[in-house]
């Protein structure tokens, strides 16, 4: 029974809807890091910490790169960066290529996450009108972490979960109220999974 | 692609790389890197690391093709345009307090930060006392940077760009089109040295008043990183400013305390 080390998140369409309901919840001290991407188009994305970070006890920041993933703060990526966690514990940015078509992406934060914390990832899957998330997500699932994928009934788009449901075959799918309380209880004293 | 092992296969490549081809990868920053070549890997048809090192060292075609993964090209003019507003408006007076400028353009790729500040030097009037040097490792980004013609279906966006970072007439009148290609004026880049030059394993080259490194470091890890501040710093004249990307700092770096933050918004530091 691995501790869980990490929380990483992604979504598009309907992401930020779920994570205005899971976020709030997590108590100021909160143990671990929250690390964040939702596409948006451009404009948009600047706000994303802001308007998180308005109704989250946690800190809600941009990611920086070279910062260090700090427990009890949710670092969101920055608009047209991808945004990845190396195996240090420090946050990197890239102006790589798009994937799926977005930048940042979901796959690159995950993957990264996967490789970089192995078992101690909890990876979460959220609504989204994309693929992006999948491949990352089944990276989770295979080095050992645990993947979380919104109910697609849930969902405000549906797409993004389903195609996680199908590529990495998540250990629970839930809906956003569960999966606040599950990342609730990750913070508790005995940490369960 | 086999994943096991492929963090050693990693190393052992880049090593292979800094020995044959004297490109030095081996502190670039390990997530992306690793991204960059398995994916690599996967469209030259390699099932390991391993697979791919055998072609880049015995196949002459392959290390260019990788050299063009492993070098993102991705710019545009007037990237950020709020950067470029206060180049314009903060740093430009100070730096025509100087009888002639040495301005240092780090990472340069295909040239686009090379024509925004010549054009932003000229319409200020201080290019003609100015020298950029533009530098990258890429050889055929600085041939393109060189030529200086970019893609007509580009320029909206970068007319806009412009704009909103101070432009003081419209970008058209700094360049001609035909062939489907935006030529910017040539005059923009008599001024200009291009060069080959690495952050990795160069050394500093002149004594500049102002380097401009942006999205470059965010490649590196944390040493690497400190050895290219190291040389801005060493490069610049005391007060000299350093540019960096939107969402770069020196804060995490040892050579922090070589720099002063100038606007801490847009990034723009000053040699302590
Ligand atoms: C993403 S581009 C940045 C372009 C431009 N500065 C901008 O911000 O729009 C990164 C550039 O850094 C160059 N680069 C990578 N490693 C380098 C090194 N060791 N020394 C100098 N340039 C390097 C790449 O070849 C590429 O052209």
């Amino acid at each position: 029974m691995a501790e869980p080390r990490i929380v990483v998140m992604g979504g598009s369409a309907g992401a930020i809807e779920a994570l205005l309901e899971i976020l709030p919840a997590l108590p100021a001290g909160y143990p671990l890091p929250v690390l964040v991407v939702v596409h948006l188009p451009g404009g948009q994305q600047s706000m994303l910490a802001e308007v998180l970070g308005a109704r989250t006890p946690l800190a809600v920041i941009e990611a920086e790169d070279k910062a260090r993933a700090t427990p009890g703060t949710v670092h969101v990526a920055p608009p047209d960066y991808h945004l990845l966690v190396e195996a240090d514990g420090t946050l990197a940015l890239s102006v790589d290529a798009p994937v799926h078509h977005s930048r940042p992406a979901i796959d690159p934060l995950l993957e990264s996450a996967a490789d970089a914390y192995a078992e101690g990832v909890v990876g979460v899957v959220l609504s989204g009108a994309s693929a992006d998330g999948a491949a990352g997500l089944a990276a989770v699932r295979r080095a050992g972490g645990l993947a979380i994928v919104q109910d697609p009934a849930t969902a405000w788009s549906p797409h993004m979960p389903e195609a996680a449901l199908r590529e990495a075959d998540p250990q629970l799918v839930l809906a956003p109220a569960a999966i606040r309380a599950y990342l609730v209880s990750l913070g508790g004293t005995e940490v369960r999974r | 692609m086999i994943t096991q092992d492929v963090d050693l296969e990693i190393r052992l490549l880049l090593e292979a790389i800094f020995e044959k081809y004297h490109y030095d990868f081996r502190r670039y920053g390990g997530a992306s890197m690793k991204r960059r070549l398995v994916r690599a890997a996967g469209r030259f048809g390699c099932r390991t690391i391993s697979a791919l090192q055998e072609r880049v060292l015995h196949e002459p075609t392959v290390f260019p093709q990788l050299l063009e993964d492993l070098t993102i090209q991705v710019s545009d003019l007037f990237r950020d345009p709020s950067y470029f507003r206060a180049v314009r408006e903060r740093v430009v007076p100070i730096l025509a307090t100087y009888p002639s400028v040495k301005l240092w353009i780090a990472g340069c790729a295909t040239g686009e930060e090379v024509y925004s500040y010549a054009i932003l030097l000229r319409e200020e009037g201080l290019l003609e006392r100015t020298i950029i040097y533009a530098t990258d490792i890429h050889p055929p980004a600085l041939a393109r940077a060189e030529a200086g013609v970019f893609a007509l279906e580009r320029m909206p966006a970068f007319s806009e760009n412009y704009q909103r970072a101070g432009g003081k007439a419209s970008l058209s009148d700094h360049y001609v089109t035909g062939y489907g290609g935006a030529a910017f004026d040539r005059s923009l880049r008599a001024r200009v040295v291009f060069a080959d030059h690495s952050l990795a394993t160069d050394e500093v080259f002149a004594e500049v008043q102002m380097v401009s490194c942006r999205n470059v470091l965010i490649y590196f890890d944390r040493a690497l990183q400190d050895r290219a501040l190291r040389l801005f710093a060493d490069a610049l004249c005391p007060m000299g400013f350093l540019g960096l990307g939107s969402r770069e700092t020196v804060r995490f770096s040892a050579e922090a305390r070589r720099f002063t933050e100038f606007d801490r918004s847009e990034r723009i530091y000053r040699r302590a």
